[in-house]
């Protein structure tokens, strides 16, 4: 890294306005903003951009970099938490100081929080970016400190994307805790028969996991445990894990979640729920894989069966889709068929959803004799129940609405994953909740496994509704993200650490006791005392800042004089 | 006053009550464009008179996203945040500035409804006072 130029007086920026697609574009005028910004003192250069992080324009901004002599820049785009280290990648690599990219907020905070006021989005956007100019002006080259981590994970969560996860890490020579609230480890397909679509059977494959996590001496799993609290910085974070009254604390350098879902409990007389003919889709795999032979229900035999697809799914709350249900419904008639081939089998779904692979199976089951009947959205399938009776109506889109009555044995309501109710654990780690209840990802693509809280990873369906295999997916996700962190033995901090103006402070001391790391001490020679702050100890929390009565003390990049530039910037920012 | 409303200046936490702002917008959830946030690290680092001077320099109000509890740095954060605002009203005081345009919410990671409705209510209460 350079630091080129760093004598001269006014810094040579370039401005660089993300339209994100339409994420910023449909609802702030990014040239109007860019008109707004170019004349400003030290802006060389300032352009908008369809996506300010793609390769592409990473490479423009380089060669602006060489071509204009830049000392840093500004990129107006999504949040900080989602590409500040994207861009100081690129500043490292054009050869400026990573430390003097501003990066500013305009989607977040502006185009997403005002799609009703495009032109207060757009105003908005102007003083944030001005702002942000401001900053960049009085931005200084700055370089991390380097701090030991703990080389130990804890894995809270021992479905099969947990236990994927901390054998991944227990192979790349991490120790893991692996924390699980129920009695044993498995999750959902620990209880699992025959799963899609490879046939595996999900006690036989937990069994192997088991064994696995058996082989490997440095996991260390906790059944019937839960994650009660969390202190510490990333890197080395302290957690309580308590089971049965037990408290233990152990240090860990990443912490992975993977608690998993619940499936959907239709509410009493839903679809006919309650009665002992209508059961959930997991109440069904449990009814194929306890017992063998032709289909048993309550003592009766069941000879058809229909299955009432998106039952509490894409509806009221719950506008999302599960995903897996419609190819796990499909395999379970073919597990049916298999048991008894001349059961007959009903599928009445709103719409399909049997992607890649599934699609063969879906195919499959047609070949062995079910039939399938769509339903508008508005216009469910009606079940009533007389005695032992079951009779079910419903109009059939793909025979222009004819009513269809059937009168199956057994009912089969398809029901997908809701958010596992995990208030204490969410607490605990501060876990962020999307709006559908799920745990929320920074990005979907760019950053799946990254929470907000640094350090804190999440996999499996505790995030969104997933399949077995994509739940280990991302559990392998988690691992690879946890080890580049705690192989290297240290994690990068962030240089921005208070600093004492020497010249300025009179020793007071009135800064010692505000800082809890014990970073501040007083030395001097020759009757001359002043405040110095230790850069590893001190943790840019800036506390000590506001304390020293001379104003003597700075945090890096965030000076009196930063602060106060960006105060006045976000007060102008007007069109020109 | 601009006639969109109040200036609000909201100083928020990197870690912290950023992200709780951030997921408001995630979540399209509305409040005024003259709204602007400058995040810190911890809002234990605000130094009092850069309240007076964002309400001098023309905010109509400072509202400071506070991590409460959750800090990560302080367990005294809220403490230490509560005894900056005092110190900045009492400046505001001298100034003749009236200290209800100062107001501190703990805000957490996940609380996009909370910041919104506060930051809400906390314009309607500057529409009330008029122009700083």
């Amino acid at each position: 890294m350079s630091g080129r130029n760093e004598a001269r007086t006014e810094p040579r920026i370039a401005v660089y306005v993300c339209q994100c697609g339409g994420n910023i574009g449909d609802y702030v005028d990014t040239n109007q903003v860019v008109h707004a910004v170019k004349d400003l003192p030290g802006v060389v250069v300032a352009r908008h951009a369809m996506f300010t992080c793609s390769d592409s324009n990473q490479q423009e901004m380089i060669d602006d970099v060489a071509r204009e002599h830049l000392d840093g820049f500004v990129v107006a785009c999504c949040s900080p938490k989602l590409h500040t280290f994207t861009f100081r990648g690129v500043a490292e690599r054009a050869g400026v100081n990573p430390y003097r990219v501003a990066q500013v907020n305009i989607r977040e905070q502006c185009s997403w929080t005002h799609t009703d006021d495009p032109t207060g989005a757009t105003s908005k956007a102007m003083k944030l970016v001005t702002a942000g100019v401001e900053r960049a002006r009085l931005m200084k080259p700055l370089h991390p400190i380097e701090v030991p981590t703990t080389p130990r994970v804890a894995v809270v969560g021992g479905g099969v994307a947990g236990m994927r996860a901390a054998i991944a890490l227990a192979d790349v020579g991490l120790e893991v805790h692996l924390i699980e609230k129920e009695p044993e480890l498995g999750g959902h397909v620990g209880k699992l028969g025959a799963m899609y679509p490879h046939g595996t059977v999900g006690t036989e494959l937990v069994h192997r996991m088991l064994e696995e996590i058996d082989r490997r001496p440095g996991i260390e799993v906790h059944t019937g445990a839960v994650v009660s609290a969390k202190s510490g910085t990333f890197g080395n974070y302290r957690i309580a894990i308590e089971s049965v009254g037990l408290r233990t604390e152990v240090t860990v350098g990443q912490i992975v979640v993977a608690t998993g879902f619940d499936s959907y409990e239709p509410a009493t007389g839903e679809f006919g729920y309650g009665s002992p003919r209508v059961v959930t889709l997991p109440e069904f795999r449990r009814l194929l894989d306890e017992a063998e032979g032709p289909i048993v229900r309550d003592g009766r035999p069941v000879r058809s069966i229909a299955y009432i697809y998106c039952v509490g799914s894409r509806c009221g709350d719950r506008t999302y889709c599960s995903r897996y249900c419609c190819s796990a419904a499909v395999h379970a008639s073919l597990l049916a068929a298999e048991r008894d081939p001349s059961v007959r089998q009903y599928h009445l779904y709103r719409d399909l959803r049997t992607y890649g692979r599934n699609e063969v199976m879906f195919g499959e089951s047609r070949k062995r004799g079910s039939y399938y009947l769509r339903f508008a959205d508005d216009d469910p399938p009606l079940v009533s129940i007389d005695g032992e009776r079951i009779r079910l109506t419903v109009h059939d889109l793909l025979t222009a609405g004819a009513e269809l009555a059937l009168e199956p044995d057994l009912v089969v309501l398809v029901t997908g994953m809701v958010p596992r109710a995990n208030d204490e654990l969410i607490g605990a780690l501060k876990l962020p909740v999307g709006r559908d209840g799920f745990l929320n990802e920074i990005h979907p693509k760019l950053r799946p496994v990254e929470t907000v809280v640094d350090g804190v990873l999440i996999a499996g369906a505790c995030q969104a509704p997933k399949s077995s295999a994509e739940s280990v997916t991302s559990g392998l996700a988690a691992a690879a993200q946890a080890a580049a962190v705690l192989r290297r033995g240290v994690a990068s901090l962030d240089p921005q650490v208070a600093i004492v103006d020497s010249g300025a402070c009179d020793g007071c001391g009135e800064c010692i006791g505000s800082c809890p790391f014990g970073a501040i001490e007083m030395t001097g020679t020759g009757g001359t005392v002043v405040a110095t702050i230790a850069a590893a100890g001190c943790k840019g929390c800036g506390a000590c800042t506001p304390t020293c009565p001379r104003n003597a003390i700075d945090l890096q990049g965030y000076t009196d004089a930063q602060v106060r530039a960006t105060i006045a910037g976000l007060l102008a920012g007007r069109a020109t | 006053m601009p006639d969109a409303g109040p200036r609000v200046l909201v100083f928020s936490t990197n870690a912290i009550s950023d992200p709780g702002i951030d997921l408001a917008g995630s979540l399209h959830m509305h409040y005024s464009p003259e709204v602007v946030v400058l995040s810190l690290p911890c809002t234990s680092a605000i130094r009092p008179d850069w309240i007076v001077f964002a309400l001098e320099q023309g905010f109509d109000g400072v509202f400071i996203a506070s991590d409460g509890d959750e800090c990560a740095y302080l367990a005294d954060c809220a403490k230490r945040s509560a005894q900056i605002v005092g110190r900045a009203q009492d400046l505001l005081a001298i100034r003749g500035i009236d200290d209800r345009r100062v107001k501190m919410a703990a805000i957490c990671s996940v609380c996009a409804e909370s910041f919104t409705r506060q930051i809400r209510e906390f314009t309607a209460a500057l529409e009330t006072l008029g122009a700083a």
